[in-house]
């Protein structure tokens, strides 16, 4: 649908600054719209770039201990790695984590935000924010910026007075409350390995080797998976770090390198 | 002084806003309320003038549910107090909403005291003439809670206070009797306190009773009255046994 902007229009061209005051008359509020005939689709094109691919592995779980997260911590824009030692898991406060998947500086901002909210809870109500109104404070937020451009898929994990408390909110306004979930583009590889050693009664370091190998498994196919896969522990006492591990050392570690027998050797060949 | 009532805005030189203390005033002119705070149950009692023969007295509800969990009394400016009460009640189910979380009792005092302050530092507005007493059960601890607010905003947790009318007896009354007691017996001492200023009768008042399985129940009529003629008798008694000469000495 072709905008009429006929009444946006000035006298001086688009690209230069709107000029000075013509003949003692203010100049009509304008915008410089984009030289395109679909002003529309150039619109949602534009967000569609802007929009990255959430290029990362996170995860978390409920069990019978309290909730564990991983994520591993590539950054990556395109096929460029851009660091290698993201934190993906945010501490919004001693008892709640948030995980980071989708465009960095739009999870890392807006869980900062969550966590000053969840204080000024705690400060007007003398009692801790749930993990449930945590959440809600989140994806309303997000909601309300639907359409916009934000790209924010993370999870709430955190400990309250109901116990382990795990929710999946995204950018697109959605919230989702569940035992098990994994979010980025590792994510299909990371469940395959959850979903199969997942027990509601594991240990915290059974839930913590199950919640590493996700994620190694996740960065070993995945191409904008990798670094370092972290593990923190939620429990009644609020969130501990577990273990930072460099993918590439787990794998020798789950796959040690088995000395085979030389067949033949190559030798020097004097002279000649 | 006649210069320093005109607006709500302008303090005095002895530092009173007087559209606030005019407030209060409206306040002690209104219908008693009396609120009492048991270890498992809240109770509310209003005063309830004498019903025109031909008005439905079913349409004249003093005490009010802001949510299954919180109720309130209040005395003063009626029409006032359906303006805040319907702002309490969208408050409720906002919160409800936004945390997926009942309101505690504090949170809607605080809301509803926060109301009623900022209309004493608005301009071209006036503060609502009414203070009100909330109960309810917090949502989480069970706990029972009675709070109070007044024209000012101001707010405080109370184990038994009264509002209203003779408010001052009501209190002393209640100081010199308030024991912490559960079920029927504080049903009773709320009737007790109310009926020191009110002509006996289940005519003449309106109590409900709020327990954290139940909700807000309203009392009728003829329940009331069996309560008010209990406390007549144990008064009789009480007096009896004060003439009578002890037997024992």
């Amino acid at each position: 649908m072709k905008l009429d902007t006929s009444g946006l229009e000035s006298a001086v061209p688009v690209w230069g600054a709107p000029s000075e005051l013509v003949d003692g008359f203010s100049a009509a509020p304008s915008f410089e719209v984009p030289n395109t005939t679909d002003f529309d689709g150039f619109q949602k094109d534009a967000i569609q770039m802007v929009k990255p691919a959430k290029g990362t592995t996170t995860l978390a779980f409920i069990f019978k201990e309290g909730v564990m997260v991983a994520a591993d911590s590539r950054a990556s824009m395109g096929g460029y790695i851009s660091s290698q030692s993201v934190k993906k898991i945010i501490e919004i406060n001693p008892y709640m984590l948030g995980t980071m998947a989708g465009g960095a500086a739009d999870c890392q901002f807006w869980h900062r935000n969550l966590g000053i909210k969840c204080r000024l809870h705690e400060l007007a109500n003398k009692r801790r924010i749930s993990v449930t109104g945590a959440s809600k404070l989140l994806a309303n937020i997000l909601y309300s910026y639907r359409g916009m451009g934000l790209s924010v898929g993370t999870m709430i994990a955190g400990w309250d007075e109901t116990g382990p408390g795990l929710y999946y909110v995204d950018s697109e306004g959605g919230r989702l409350k569940g035992m098990r979930f994994s979010v980025g583009s590792g994510s299909p590889y990371a469940y395959g390995v959850l979903d199969n050693g997942y027990r509601y009664d594991m240990s915290v370091e059974e839930a913590a080797e199950l919640a590493r190998r996700s994620i190694y498994h996740a960065t070993f196919r995945d191409g904008a998976s990798g670094g370092v896969a972290s593990v923190y522990y939620v429990g009644p006492n609020g969130w501990k770090k577990l273990s930072g591990d460099d993918v590439g050392e787990l794998h020798y570690k789950y796959y040690p390198v088995m000395p085979s027998t030389v067949e033949q050797e190559m030798v020097e060949v004097a002279g000649a | 002084m006649a210069r320093y009532d005109r607006a709500i805005t302008v303090f005095s030189p002895d530092g009173h806003l007087f559209q606030v203390e005019y407030a209060l005033e409206a306040v002690r002119k209104g219908n008693a309320a009396v609120g009492v705070r048991g270890t498992d149950i809240v109770v509310l009692g209003v005063e309830k003038k004498s019903a025109a023969k031909l008005q439905d007295s079913r349409s004249v509800r003093k005490i009010v549910n802001l949510d299954n969990h919180i109720a309130l009394a209040c005395a003063g400016l009626k029409a006032d107090a359906r303006v805040l009460i319907n702002r309490a009640r969208i408050e409720c189910q906002s919160h409800r909403l936004t945390v997926e979380d009942p309101v505690t009792v504090e949170y809607i005092t605080r809301y509803i005291a926060g109301l009623q302050q900022k209309y004493t530092q608005s301009g071209g507005v006036r503060p609502f003439g009414l203070s009100t007493l909330i109960v309810g059960f917090d949502p989480y601890s069970g706990a029972p809670s009675l709070y109070q607010t007044d024209p000012s905003g101001t707010f405080s947790a109370w184990k038994a206070n009264a509002t209203g009318r003779n408010s001052n007896s009501i209190r002393e009354f209640l100081e010199k009797n308030y024991k912490e007691t559960s079920g029927q017996e504080t049903i009773k001492l709320a009737i007790r306190a109310l009926l020191e200023v009110v002509e006996s009768g289940g005519k003449n008042i309106e109590v409900a009773v709020m327990t954290k399985e139940h909700g807000l129940r309203q009392l009728d009529e003829a329940e009331i009255d069996a309560i008010a003629a209990e406390i007549e008798a144990e008064k009789e008694a009480a007096e009896a046994a004060k003439k009578a000469p002890p037997k024992d000495k």
